[in-house]
C-alpha cells in the first residue's frame, strides 16, 4: 500500500480464562481510509475494536497480549494516560448510549472533562460538532431537551456529534447502523464517506452489502483469527480463501 | 486539574471502602456480641426444660416451651403459606403466563404486603382473633405469621419460577402432556433448589419476627399441645426476658439470643447451599 | 390456585379495612386532624395525640436513612464497579446473612454495643451527660437493619445499567470516577431514590429492634441523643392494657393504620417508580 498507515497491530492475542477470543491479530489500518471489518457474529470483531481503546480495561478477566501502535505509541503499554488515549478516538456503538443528561451537555461532556469550561467556547463546538453529524437543524431549538427524548437514528447521530467533539484522528464504529432504520443508515453512511477526509474510520459490521458501499479496506475474520485482508477490490472481487468465498457469496453455515 | 481528579477518586474509594468494612464489621459485632454474652449462660438445661417455678426471678428452668413454640408456629405457618403460594406461584408462570400485564400486577401487589411492617400484620391478626372470640393461641399466631410470609413465599418461587425459559415449557407441551402436567412435574425437578430456597427463607422471617406474634400467640411456660392454646416464641423470650431488671434473667435472654442467632445462621447456611446448587443447575436463558 | 391468588389480591385491601373498621369508634369521637397533631395522650382521660408518636417516627427513620443512604450507595458502586471477586465472595454472604438476622437480635445488639457506646464513649465526647436510649440508638440499629435491605435493591440497580454507557463516557475521556459520578449514578438516580424510599417503608415499620433501644418516653424529641416514642413501639408496648382502657384499643388500631397507610405510600411510590424505569429499558 502507498498510503500512510494509522494503526499497526502485531501479534494480538486475548483470552478470557482460557478462551481465546482473539488469535495473533497482526494488522495495518491506513489512514483517513474506512476499514471495514467483517465476518459473522462472535467471531471477536467488536472485541477487536474495543481494544483499540482500551475498553479491554474494564473486564479485568481479559487478558491481552502484543502490540497496538498508534501514532508510534505503543497504547497497550503506553505511559501516556489513557483518558487522553481515548480522546483520540471517538467510538459510536450498536445502539446509541445517549448520557443521561441533555443534548447540549452530550456533546459537551468530552470537552467538560478534560477541563475545558467556558461557555462560549462549549457553544461554538457543539454547534459545530452537531452541524457536522447533520443533527444541528433538528435540535438546535431544544438543546436543553433530555437526549433520551430523540429518535434513535437522532440519538446515533448525536452521538457521533458528541464522539467528533473531543477531536479525535480516528472514528471506531461497532456495526453503528444495526438499530437504525435504512434512512438513518444510509444517512450515517454517507456521513463516514464524508468523514474520511478527516479521520481514520474502522468500521465493524456484518452487513456485506454495507461493507461493499463504503470499505476502503478489508478485513476477514473468522472464529477470533484475520482470514483474509486486503483492498475493497481484492478481497470483494477476487478473495483467496475458501471461507471468504463462501461467506461472500452468503453460503455460509 | 488531573492531580484534583485522582485526589476525588481516591478519596471517594476510601470512603466506599469504608462503607464495605462497616456493613461487615456491623455484622461481626453482631455475632461476636451474642456469641460473648450468650456463650456463658448456655447451658444444657436452658435448652432442653421448660421454665421450672422461679425461673423468672433467676431459679431452674430453660426455654425449651419457647423454642418448641417457635418450631411449631413457624413450621406450620411455612406449610401453609407453602400450600397457598405454590399454585399462586405457579399460576403466575403458567397459566398466566400470556398474560403479562396481570401477573405483572400481581407481583406489584405481593410486592406491597411484603413491605406491610409485621407489627400491622400482628394487629390485623388481632383485631380477627377479637371478631372471631378467639383467645391468643397457636392457631391465631399460625394464621398472623401465615400471611405474613406469603408474600415472601409467593415472590421467592416466582422469582425462580421465571427464570425457566419458555421454550423448555413449549417443547414440553408438543409432547403431548397437559398444562397443569407440566406445572407440577418439569417445572419443579428443575428448580426444586430454588424452591427450598424460598421456604427457608420464609421459613427464617416466620421463626424471627416478634411483632407479629406480640399480639397473637400470648406467652406461656408451657409446650402446647392443642392449636387453642397459647404459647411461647423464642423472639418474645429474649425480648421479656431481657427487659427483666435480674442479671442472672438477662443473661439467659443473651444466652436466647443466641439459640436463636444459631438457628438462624443454620438456615442462611443451607439456603445458600440450596440457591447455589439451584444456580449451577439452573438452564441458561 | 385462584382462592389463593384471590387472598393475595385482596390481602392488602383487607389489612386497610379491617384496621380502619376498628380505628372507626374513636374517629366518630374525635377529629382525624386533631388525633395526629394532638401531643396530649393521655388514654384514661380519653385524650389520644399522636404526635409525639408520630415525630419519633420521623426521627428514627429520618436519622437511619441518612446513616444508612451513604453507606449503601458507596458500598453498591465499590462492588459493581471496583471490588475484585474475592470481596464479592465474601460480601454476598454477609448481606445475605444480615438480611436474615431477626429484629430482636438487632435489638439485643444495639443494648449490648449501641446503647453503651452513645452513653459512655459518644455523649461525654461531646460533653453530654445521656443514657443512651435515644432516637440515634434507634437509628443506628434501624440503620443497619436496613442496609442489607437497601444495598441489594442498590445493586441491581448499578447492576442493570448497561456496560455501553459506561463505555461511551470512558471513550469520551472520562476517569472511572468521572464515569461513575457524571454518568452511572445520574442514570441511576429514579433507582437509588426508589431504593430509599423502600428503605424508608421498612424502617417506618420496624418494632422490636428499635422498641429495645429508643427510650420510650412520650416527650417530643428535640435531638438525637433524646429518647423518643415510634408508632410501632407505641403499639407493641401497650397491647396488654389495650382491652382495660375505653378506646384504646381502637386508638391503637388507629396507630397501626396510620403506619400501614404511610408505609403503602411510600412503597407504591417507590415501586412504581422502579416499575416505569424498568418499561423504559
Amino acid at each position: 500500500m502507498d498510503q500512510k498507515t494509522k494503526i499497526t497491530i502485531s501479534d494480538l492475542n486475548l483470552h478470557i480464562g482460557k478462551q481465546q477470543i482473539l488469535k495473533n491479530i497482526n494488522l495495518e489500518i491506513p489512514e483517513k481510509k474506512i476499514t471495514v471489518i467483517l465476518g459473522p457474529s462472535g467471531c471477536g470483531k467488536t472485541t477487536l475494536l474495543k481494544s483499540l481503546n482500551r475498553l479491554t480495561d474494564l473486564y479485568p478477566e481479559m487478558k491481552v497480549t502484543g502490540n497496538i501502535m498508534i501514532d508510534n505509541d505503543d497504547i497497550l503499554h503506553t505511559g501516556e494516560d489513557i483518558t487522553r488515549l481515548r480522546q483520540k478516538m471517538g467510538l459510536l456503538s450498536q445502539r446509541p448510549y445517549p448520557l443521561p443528561m441533555n443534548i447540549y451537555n452530550n456533546v459537551a461532556f468530552g470537552l467538560r472533562i478534560s477541563g475545558r469550561k467556558k461557555k462560549r467556547f462549549l457553544d461554538k463546538r457543539v454547534e459545530h460538532y452537531l452541524k457536522m453529524a447533520n443533527l444541528w437543524d433538528e435540535v438546535k431549538d431544544r438543546l436543553k431537551d433530555p437526549a433520551s427524548a430523540l429518535s434513535i437514528g437522532q440519538q446515533q447521530r448525536l452521538c457521533l456529534a458528541r464522539g467528533l467533539a473531543v477531536d479525535p484522528d480516528i472514528i471506531l464504529a461497532d456495526e453503528p447502523t444495526s438499530a437504525l432504520d435504512p434512512i438513518s443508515s444510509e444517512a450515517i453512511e454517507k456521513k463516514f464517506v464524508e468523514l474520511k477526509q478527516q479521520y481514520t474510520i474502522v468500521m465493524v459490521t456484518h452487513v456485506l452489502r454495507q461493507a461493499r458501499r463504503i470499505a476502503d479496506y478489508v478485513v476477514f475474520m473468522y472464529l477470533g483469527e484475520i482470514i483474509e485482508q486486503g483492498t475493497a477490490e481484492e478481497v470483494f472481487d477476487n478473495p483467496k480463501e475458501e471461507i471468504t468465498k463462501q461467506y461472500l457469496k452468503g453460503t455460509f453455515n | 486539574m488531573r492531580r484534583l481528579r485522582n485526589i476525588e477518586e481516591k478519596f471517594f474509594r476510601v470512603l466506599m471502602f469504608l462503607s464495605t468494612s462497616i456493613i461487615v464489621i456491623a455484622l461481626t459485632l453482631i455475632i461476636v456480641s451474642i456469641l460473648y454474652k450468650g456463650l456463658p449462660s448456655l447451658t444444657w438445661e436452658m435448652i432442653s426444660q421448660t421454665p421450672k417455678g422461679g425461673f423468672y426471678f433467676g431459679k431452674e428452668g430453660g426455654i425449651l416451651n419457647a423454642i418448641i413454640g417457635s418450631l411449631y408456629l413457624a413450621l406450620a405457618s411455612t406449610i401453609l403459606a407453602f400450600l397457598i403460594g405454590l399454585p399462586v406461584a405457579l399460576m403466575m408462570n403458567v397459566h398466566l403466563v400470556k398474560h403479562k400485564k396481570l401477573v405483572n400486577a400481581i407481583r406489584f401487589f405481593l410486592d406491597l404486603l411484603w413491605g406491610v411492617p409485621s407489627i400491622v400484620y400482628g394487629a390485623f391478626g388481632f383485631t380477627v382473633m377479637i371478631y372471631f372470640g378467639l383467645k391468643t393461641s397457636l392457631l391465631a399466631g399460625i394464621f398472623t405469621v401465615t400471611l405474613f410470609i406469603i408474600p415472601i413465599m409467593v415472590r421467592g418461587m416466582d422469582e425462580v419460577l421465571k427464570t425457566i425459559p419458555r421454550g423448555l415449557m413449549e417443547s414440553a407441551l408438543s409432547l403431548g402432556s397437559t398444562s397443569s402436567e407440566i406445572s407440577y412435574r418439569i417445572y419443579i425437578r428443575q428448580v426444586i433448589s430454588g424452591l427450598i430456597t424460598s421456604i427457608l427463607l420464609s421459613f427464617g422471617r416466620a421463626i424471627g419476627d416478634a411483632a407479629s406474634v406480640l399480639f397473637t400467640t400470648g406467652y406461656t411456660d408451657h409446650i402446647p399441645t392443642a392449636l387453642n392454646q397459647p404459647t411461647a416464641t423464642l423472639p418474645l423470650a429474649i425480648f421479656f426476658q431481657l427487659s427483666s431488671p435480674i442479671p442472672e434473667v438477662q443473661n439467659r435472654a443473651y444466652a436466647s439470643a443466641l439459640v436463636l442467632t444459631i438457628i438462624i445462621l443454620i438456615i442462611s447456611i443451607a439456603s445458600r447451599y440450596f440457591s447455589k446448587r439451584y444456580q449451577k443447575n439452573r438452564i441458561k436463558n | 390456585m385462584v382462592i389463593g391468588l384471590i387472598v393475595v389480591i385482596l390481602l392488602p385491601f383487607i389489612l386497610g379495612i379491617g384496621l380502619y373498621l376498628k380505628s372507626t369508634m374513636l374517629l366518630e369521637n374525635q377529629s382525624l386532624f386533631k388525633l395526629l397533631f394532638s401531643s396530649d395522650w393521655r388514654p384514661l382521660a380519653g385524650k389520644f395525640g399522636f404526635l409525639t408518636f408520630i415525630l419519633s417516627s420521623v426521627w428514627v427513620t429520618v436519622v437511619s436513612l441518612l446513616i444508612a443512604g451513604p453507606i449503601c450507595l458507596l458500598t453498591a458502586i465499590h462492588l459493581t464497579q471496583y471490588a475484585k471477586t474475592w470481596v464479592l465472595r465474601l460480601m454476598h454472604p454477609v448481606i445475605d446473612i444480615l438480611a436474615g438476622i431477626p429484629s430482636v437480635i438487632f435489638g439485643v445488639w444495639g443494648i449490648l454495643i449501641i446503647v453503651p457506646f452513645i452513653s459512655d464513649y459518644l455523649g461525654p465526647f461531646l460533653g453530654k451527660q445521656v443514657s443512651g436510649y435515644s432516637i440515634l440508638a434507634g437509628s443506628i440499629v434501624l440503620a443497619v437493619m436496613i442496609i442489607p435491605f437497601i444495598l441489594n435493591i442498590l445493586i441491581e440497580v448499578f447492576k442493570t445499567l448497561p456496560d455501553e454507557l459506561r463505555e461511551a463516557s470512558l471513550s469520551l475521556g472520562a476517569t472511572k470516577w468521572q464515569t461513575i459520578k457524571l454518568v452511572l449514578v445520574r442514570k441511576a438516580f429514579p433507582g437509588i431514590i426508589s431504593a430509599f424510599g423502600l428503605g424508608v417503608s421498612r424502617a417506618f415499620g420496624e418494632t422490636i429492634a428499635v422498641l429495645m433501644v429508643v427510650g420510650n418516653v412520650t416527650t417530643i424529641p428535640k435531638g438525637i441523643f433524646q429518647p423518643g416514642y415510634p408508632l410501632p413501639a407505641l403499639i407493641a408496648n401497650n397491647y396488654g392494657e389495650m382491652l382495660s382502657i375505653p378506646m384504646y384499643d381502637s386508638a391503637l388500631m388507629l396507630a397501626a393504620l396510620v403506619l400501614f397507610i404511610v408505609v403503602m405510600l411510600f412503597n407504591l411510590g417507590s415501586r412504581f417508580a422502579i416499575s416505569q424505569l424498568e418499561e423504559k429499558e
